[in-house]
């Protein structure tokens, strides 16, 4: 079978869906040269009318595809930078999000906001190194994170053709990530639907993103002491709460492990939810960035902020100590 | 005139255009008496005294022409076509309301009129308009879009950037700035560096200032910018210099900020766009259209009043356009 990346999942997602559907167009900074490569070979294919190269305006053409979205066309906006996102938070959260309800069910707004190389690169310091999947899960958005080159795919298919908007975080960790797979087995993932990528009985791990893998690895490592449950949400909001009860339910204990600033972040919300709904055997621990995290530059200071194994290890044997 | 009130009249005729500008201002003022009475909470914008902006540019669009419009948008909506009884049921927040009494009077929405949304968020509706214009543009439809907005919006950079990919892909845009002279409590003089015009021209795009007390004026000035868009000619600027007779929002009402003297508002009043308009019609067609207006409006307290109000078990449907379901945020 063929290997697939990543970021060749991203291609073929998009590919594959302006190849079905021409309300589906391609917009945001140095698309048709494609510098992120997420959108290689898509002028050539489709023409500049669906692949649009804009200015610098990220407020401006986030608000230009809310308004080609209210009148049926399917835009996804490639955002060079994670925190690009910041600039346009008005047009995704207080525009677009906000239009079904608030023209009472006359509008859709169909716009995904794709960012290939989410979260750290590595030594692209504080401007450059957020994940602030957290922020649109709090405020409603649709919001996938996906892990593997096949959910990639069917996240972002399902994510172009859902009526309403929604933000696909594509970690940077993870774009190189390769699997062996039938392409034609690729298939649209819906949305809130979890992933069980590996079965324990001892703990679950819910891992975001990039993150999965590192789990994965931890898991392996530990499988001699404790048979580690590792699921993957792949939606950040909605969340998968009955997969991760079924799961929980099995293993009675719970570590998550999140790409997100402590304060508020998705594992805060997976905790609360945790102690609201589940039975529990031991307190369950939680491995994050810190709180506020400003993502300083030097190799080691960046790895410092970043969850890491070490600590997703002794995350796991803190909760199997009950 | 007989038979005027079973016809319309076509409005962008001198008749028609007088309807529009005293339908919107008796609509305001009704409006405002229902703010008063507890009917319309929140309170309004009121549009009273930019009429012809309103009327003259709408005048100037086909129906299926789209606008957007802002916090101060009861006119626009009433001039693009919307049934006066549905607004005053949304300002009203009735179940019957044009958006079912999820949005009120800042977001007055009906797209089967072209009317993609009024908008709260000053400067915010320019881009979304240029990118309703290019989804036209690319289905081959020769449709035009106006993005309606204030003299505080020409300080936003979201218009701004906005400007520029309408002028950069000459886009069927048309940009209306109604400058009454103040945002809020601020002035033009306070807060606009250069002038309105000259943000237009700095685009390449034909920049005119116009009377926009004069609905004729605006209609004419309008229905140039909207045949050179239509004809692929690309964006225009067009600011309406106008005056708000009334506060900047009825809070204004009982509280106490000063920022315009008497002298000042009462000068202001003096050129009124429904003397204006109604100096050419003859008393008897005046007198026609007004009591027309009259019932218009009468009818459509009537009808907000005796509107159901919203079920709060539905308070979020919509949100999500696929039905999705949020958790709930009560306890439990
Ligand atoms: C971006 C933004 N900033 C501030 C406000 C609060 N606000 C509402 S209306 C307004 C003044 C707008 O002035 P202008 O654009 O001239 O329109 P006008 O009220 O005169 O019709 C302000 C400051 C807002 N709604 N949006
Ligand atoms: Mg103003």
């Amino acid at each position: 079978m063929p290997w697939l990346s990543y970021q060749k999942a991203l291609n073929r997602a998009l590919g594959d869906e302006m190849a079905r559907d021409p309300a589906v167009f391609v917009l945001g900074e140095d698309v048709r040269v494609a510098v992120s490569n997420v959108t290689a070979g898509l002028l050539k294919r489709f023409g500049p009318d669906r692949v649009l190269d804009t200015p610098l305006s990220e407020q401006a053409f986030t608000g230009f595809a809310t308004g080609a979205a209210l009148l049926g066309r399917r835009p996804v906006i490639e955002f060079q930078i994670p925190a690009l996102l910041y600039l346009a938070f008005e047009q995704i959260v207080n525009q677009a999000h906000k239009f079904s309800l608030m023209t009472g069910g006359q509008a859709r707004v169909p716009v995904t906001y794709l960012v290939p190389g989410s979260g750290s690169k590595t030594g692209w310091a504080g401007q450059h190194s957020d994940h602030p999947y957290a922020l649109f899960a709090h405020a409603g958005v649709k919001t996938v994170v996906p892990a593997t080159p096949e959910d990639a795919y069917g996240l972002l298919v399902t994510a172009i053709r859902d009526d309403d908007p929604v933000v696909v975080f594509a970690p940077a960790a993870a774009l190189g990530v390769r699997v062996d797979v039938d392409f034609d087995a690729l298939a649209p993932v819906p949305l809130g639907v979890g992933r069980v990528h590996r079965h324990g009985e001892d703990v679950t791990v819910v891992a975001v993103g990039h993150l999965v893998h590192d789990a994965l690895a931890v898991a392996e490592e530990l499988a001699g002491e404790v048979s580690v449950e590792v699921f993957d949400p792949r939606t950040a909001y909605p969340f998968d709460w009955d997969g991760l009860a079924a799961s929980v339910a099995r293993t009675g204990r719970l570590v998550v492990v999140d790409d997100s600033n402590r304060m508020c972040g998705l594992a805060a919300e997976v905790l609360a939810t945790a102690a609201e709904r589940f039975d529990l055997l031991a307190p369950p621990v939680r491995v994050t960035r810190p709180d506020g995290a400003v993502v300083p530059f030097a190799l080691a200071l960046d790895h410092a902020v970043q969850p890491d194994r070490m600590q997703l290890t002794a995350a796991i044997q803190k909760v199997l100590k009950h | 005139m007989a038979g005027l009130t079973a016809v319309r009249p076509a409005p962008d005729t001198d008749i028609g255009l007088y309807r529009t500008v005293r339908l919107i201002r008796r609509f305001e003022e009704r409006a405002v008496e229902l703010v008063r009475s507890g009917d319309i909470v929140g309170g309004i914008h009121p549009y009273t005294g930019q009429e012809a902006v309103a009327a003259g540019v709408c005048a100037a669009l086909r129906g299926d022409d789209m606008i957007t419009s802002t916090h101060r948008g009861h006119g626009h909506v009433l001039a693009k076509g919307a049934d006066p009884a549905r607004v005053l049921a949304e300002l009203t927040g009735r179940a019957t309301g044009l958006n079912r009494g999820r949005g009120g009077s800042m977001h007055a929405a009906d797209f089967g009129l072209g009317i993609l949304g009024a908008n709260a968020i000053v400067g915010a509706n320019g881009a979304i308009t240029a990118g309703a214009a290019w989804a036209a543009m690319q289905e081959g439809r020769d449709q035009v879009a106006v993005s309606f907005f204030g003299d505080g919006a020409v300080n936003q950079g979201v218009l701004l950037e906005a400007m520029n990919l309408a002028a950069l892909w000459r886009l069927p845009v048309l940009f209306v700035c109604e400058n009454n002279g103040y945002a809020t409590t601020l002035t033009v003089a306070d807060a606009v560096a250069g002038t309105i015009t000259g943000r237009g021209a700095a685009f390449g795009m034909p920049s005119v200032a116009v009377d926009g007390m004069d609905p004729r004026t605006v209609l004419g000035v309008a229905r140039e910018a909207v045949d050179r868009a239509r004809a692929g000619g690309g964006p225009s600027l067009v600011e309406c210099l106008t005056y708000r007779f009334d506060a900047h929002h009825t809070w204004e009402h009982k509280a106490r900020v000063r920022y315009r003297d008497d002298e000042e508002v009462h000068s202001g009043r003096q050129r009124d766009p429904v003397v204006i308009q109604g100096a050419r019609l003859t008393a008897a067609e005046r007198e026609l259209v007004d009591a027309e207006v009259e019932s218009t409006v009468d009818a459509a307290v009537a009808f907000a009043l005796e509107s159901p109000h919203p079920d709060p078990v539905g308070a979020l449907d919509h949100l999500y356009a696929t039905g999705m379901r949020a958790r709930p945020g009560g306890g439990g």
